[in-house]
């Protein structure tokens, strides 16, 4: 596919898909949506067959000069590939799941998606500093349409929340940002990636990055915004936001903070492994009280990236190959237990937990499938989520034990709550009739989270999949971050084994 | 021909009176006048993409018709001929009914477009002033008639009220303008840009009597570009102004004194960068963060309007602070993005009436109009985010070059504190859209036909939006011409 610009045309199709879909009517619309979602899935399959592990660090690389400092430069890669995977493989369940939930100005709805998913793609593709901070910002406009519009009863001050938290996030960002450029002359993220600042400087800019990443991931204690726009984002809203959006937050660490500023990134690591504790026992903790369940899936969210910036920080390839697939199997279940909320508040429209109960019992497909996607929260092995979180446990105690420690209380609490919500929704007897007679999942509802439950389970069973295309890059990443690596608490050695006295040869 | 390098302004000055002229003794010449005045104006922004640029000082260093020039003109005429538009339309439509195919245009003085004629041969003048007479005459040209234009509304005290308000608080400020200039005059000996740029290099940028005039000058030019702390007629002058009016001033005007500013700052003050760079730093902050904070309250989409303006003004002088050619290109940018920004915002509003036909201004009225006219709706959001500067709209640009060369300069807190501005502004810009888009319709407005008007929208928008990009490249080789004619 050389010479192809698969990448613009990934960006190009929504988009265009998105202006059609303003011109037609609501169901148009809807199909509109459907098919250029599931194309840009095709040519992302594609895309990922065409990527040669190994080969180059950047493929598919596309430049055209915009004018000023500006350029139309993309090119991906392992990582970046991983994270485009996972938004072209949910935006088509997304819209799968608006389909009935949608009924009210359903054109602006699907062309706000396609826009949504266009710019994500972009985020995830660019190559250009500038080019990245256009996408990254610009996804805020439709997000807080999607939240605004067709929220619910809180929308309003959600949609605010949401925005102006990210929006002073990303500002300071820039500034880090054009201080960079001023330094080194290139806006070309590759370059910058082995561009080395003075360490001063680089606890500044580092600094700035956080700000926006961690208002972004979210980390405690700016999570704030995250269970508001959870709970009143429509469905496919906290689907997309748990699923690709908090990603960028982990993707910005990788891409910009570890590989650009090492040496601050050692240097802030206590503070990145003193909130994601926080994070992990209080969000969780949290969680565990919550009556509304979207909230409950949203405070394990933070709690889950919580993971993500241990694994990250934790300078070794376990801690980060760890990360990487928490988040990619967090963008997968959180994105599933939002959909599995949705279809019972589509039947019931409460998300109470009290209010439901004994699904088990007129619900069977459904118990099923929501039980699978809890375990895997909780990491039970055969999961996705249990190679991610175990690999980045395992590199978090190699950087420091106490933070293992913290962390793996989460593993705990995580069970705890996620137990507690199957338990109190699916089992015992139901003690409202409308609850018990709600119908079993339908062929919509099945095509929607079958494919999920598929990917869920192949990563749990051969994660090889989806570590491979990554593998070289994170080895890049090492080699780039090995000269600032703290050294480890944890004092692994292979030691001499005893020579077996009695051994005949 | 001497006076050729001056063609356009002869064109427009010729065709303003032979139009008043036409208004004098022609009955009801509205329509004749208005077309008469956009056909005037374009054929002058003809002559200037062909004229050739002369570099040097004409008339005995009085003014340059050099690139900087040229590109300020092309934005005055340009928006002094949508003002135009945008203004027919409105009377008309304010005559009752649809007064454009009656005829009926009581309101719509012939005069309107004549004014507005006269006060772009003002602005010509005043950003191709190279001397402190030039640009004072310019500069009250421009102003006498737009005193006029604030009170055009007979019939309506508040825009009487403005147009006094504008006069009394105006001529104060150009008293004060006077003043500084009568100072550097007297310390200098001469009102000439470069003469007063040497003296600066002579006496050192602290000799007292100097600085005095500087500071008087910079004073009365912070009044017209309506910049904090001499922002205080804007909005009032704003609200009581015609929606039509209102649109001009937040135009061609603002752009012609913010390129005069950039004139004197770099031209006739350039050695005392030291001396002007803390005031205009503080100016631009002060206007920033008070047209941002002071717009959070407003209901009525014309103060909301004039405090972004304000703070708009505050970024451009970011650019001014941050000195060099590459700060004077990105004040030229910023102020080509935000004339048409505020020109599409502007004539967005003017298509807005109520089932009476009354021009609404209340922004509780908005509330849904992305359900009953969701084209014009989506054009405001797009207007209201580009000025906010979010990516990936067009607006952002802008405020990333004054941004870029105010780190280059070494103002890097200058660059942060304006940065975080954009988030406290960004707060109101989203109030609009959210009443726009969120809120459930109240009141029934009226559906205007406007074809000229909505292709012009039509166009902002696309400009405004990401397609907005592709045109860095031509704006930013003429900005950077431009801004090369300085140095």
């Amino acid at each position: 596919m050389s010479g192809v610009p698969v990448l613009s045309f990934l960006i190009a199709i929504p988009l265009l898909a998105g202006m059609a879909a303003l011109f037609v009517g609501a169901h148009a619309a809807r199909w509109v949506a459907l098919v250029a979602t599931l194309v840009d899935l095709a040519l992302g399959i594609l895309l990922w067959r065409a990527y040669v592990p190994g080969g180059p660090q950047w493929q598919f690389v596309e430049h055209v000069a915009i004018g000023g400092p500006l350029g139309w430069s993309l090119g991906i890669d392992g990582i970046a590939l991983m994270l485009i995977m996972l938004s072209v493989f949910l935006m088509p369940i997304c819209i799968g799941a608006s389909w009935r939930a949608i009924e009210t100005r359903v054109p602006e709805y699907m062309a706000a998606f396609l826009l949504m998913e266009a710019l994500m793609l972009g985020v995830f593709a660019a190559q250009d500093l500038l080019l990245f901070y256009i996408f990254f910002e610009g996804g805020l406009i439709p997000m807080y349409l999607i939240i605004g519009i067709w929220g619910g009863p809180e929308r309003i001050k959600a949609s605010y929340k949401f925005f102006l938290y990210t929006l002073a996030g990303s500002v300071l960002m820039l500034i880090a940002m054009l201080v960079m450029i001023g330094q080194t002359g290139t806006t070309s993220i590759p370059v910058l990636m082995v561009a080395n600042f003075t360490p001063s400087l680089q606890a500044w800019l580092w600094l700035a990055f956080f700000a926006s990443f961690a208002v972004k991931l979210p980390m405690w204690p700016v999570h704030t915004w995250l269970p508001d726009a959870h709970v009143q984002a429509p469905t496919a809203g906290s689907v997309i936001l748990a699923g690709v959006l908090l990603k960028l937050g982990g993707y910005g660490f990788i891409r910009f903070s570890l590989p650009m500023f090492p040496e601050a990134s050692a240097q802030f690591l206590p503070l990145v492994f003193t909130l994601s504790g926080i994070a992990v026992v209080y969000t969780s903790l949290v969680a565990l009280v919550q009556r509304d369940m979207k909230k409950l899936v949203a405070y394990s969210s933070v709690a889950h990236m919580a993971f993500v910036t241990f694994g990250l920080f934790a300078f070794n390839r376990q801690g980060i190959e760890g990360a990487m697939l928490v988040m990619l199997s967090h963008g997968l279940v959180s994105g599933a237990l939002f959909l599995c909320v949705g279809v019972i508040y589509d039947r019931l429209h409460t998300r109470e937990i009290a209010r439901y109960g004994g699904l088990s019992n007129n619900m069977p497909g459904y118990a099923l499938l929501f039980m699978l996607f809890t375990m895997a929260s909780v990491g039970l092995p055969g999961t996705s989520g249990f190679v991610g979180e175990f690999l980045s446990l395992t590199g978090t105690y190699r950087a420091s034990s106490w933070g293992a420690v913290v962390a793996t209380t989460g593993i705990i609490l995580g069970a705890a709550y996620m137990l507690y919500l199957y338990w109190r929704i699916a089992f015992g007897t139901s003690m409202h009739a409308d609850a018990a007679a709600m119908p079993d999942l339908d062929a919509r509802e099945w095509w929607l989270l079958a494919p999920i439950a598929a990917v869920v389970l192949w990563m749990g069973v051969y994660p090889e999949s989806f570590l491979h295309p990554m593998r070289d890059d994170v080895g890049r990443l090492l080699t780039r971050i090995e000269r600032a690596a703290p050294p480890g608490d944890a004092r692994l050695s292979t030691g001499a084994p005893a020579p077996a006295l009695k051994a005949q040869h | 021909m001497f006076w050729a390098p001056l063609l356009p302004e002869f064109v427009v000055g010729t065709g303003a009176i032979v139009l008043m002229l036409v208004a004098a003794f022609v009955r009801r010449s509205g329509a004749i006048t208005s077309g008469g005045a956009v056909a005037v104006l374009c054929a002058a922004t003809v002559m200037l993409i062909g004229a050739p640029q002369t570099t040097g000082p004409l008339f005995g260093g009085l003014l340059a018709e050099d690139g900087f020039a040229a590109f300020g003109k092309l934005l005055i005429f340009l928006g002094a001929a949508v003002a135009i538009v945008g203004a027919h339309g409105w009377f008309a439509e304010m005559a009752g009914g649809d007064g454009r195919a009656s005829g009926n245009v009581a309101e719509h003085g012939a005069e309107y477009p004549v004014l507005i004629l006269f006060s772009a041969v003002g602005m010509a003048v005043m950003v191709s002033a190279t001397s402190l007479i030039t640009l004072y005459v310019g500069l009250e040209l421009q102003s006498l008639a737009a005193y006029v234009l604030a009170s055009y509304r007979l019939t309506d005290a508040r825009s009487a009220e403005a147009g006094l308000k504008y006069f009394v608080l105006g001529s104060l400020a150009s008293g004060i303008l006077l003043y500084g200039i009568s100072l550097l005059y007297g310390f200098t000996g001469t009102t000439d840009f470069s003469g007063i740029a040497a003296a600066f290099t002579r006496e050192g940028p602290h000799s007292l009597g100097l600085l005095f005039g500087l500071v008087f000058l910079l004073a009365g030019i912070a009044f017209k570009i309506s910049a904090v702390p001499f922002h205080m007629w804007t909005p009032d002058v704003y609200e009581g102004a015609p929606t039509p009016v209102t649109a001009f001033f937040a135009s061609a005007p603002k752009v012609a004194a913010v390129l005069l500013a950039t004139r004197i700052c770099f031209g006739a003050l350039g050695p005392a960068i030291d001396a002007w760079r803390q005031i205009v730093t503080v100016v631009a902050l002060g206007s920033i963060f008070l047209g941002a904070i002071a717009a959070f309250g407003q209901m009525n989409i014309k103060r909301l309007l004039a405090y972004s303006s304000i703070n708009n003004v505050g970024f451009a002088l970011i650019g001014i602070a941050a000195g060099g050619r590459e700060g004077a290109s990105a004040v030229l940018f910023y102020m080509a993005v935000y004339s048409v920004m505020t020109l599409g915002a502007f004539l967005c509003i003017l298509r807005l009436r109520d089932a009476d036909g009354q021009p609404v201004e209340d922004l509780a009225a908005f509330s849904g109009l992305s359900q009953s006219q969701p084209g014009l709706a989506a054009a405001l959001a797009f207007f209201m985010f580009s000025l906010a500067g979010l990516p990936p709209l067009f607006g952002f640009w802008p405020k990333l070059q004054v941004f870029i060369a105010a780190v280059h300069s070494g103002l890097i807190a200058l660059a942060v504190l304006g940065i975080i501005g954009t988030v406290v502004g960004g707060y109101y810009y989203l109030r609009v859209v959210k009443i726009l888009y969120f809120d459930a319709p109240t009141a029934t407005l009226r559906h205007v036909k406007a074809p000229l008007e909505g292709a012009l929208i039509l166009l902002a928008a696309l400009f405004v939006s990401p397609l907005g990009y592709l045109l860095i490249g031509p704006i930013g080789r003429l900005t950077g011409n431009a801004a090369s004619s300085l140095f």
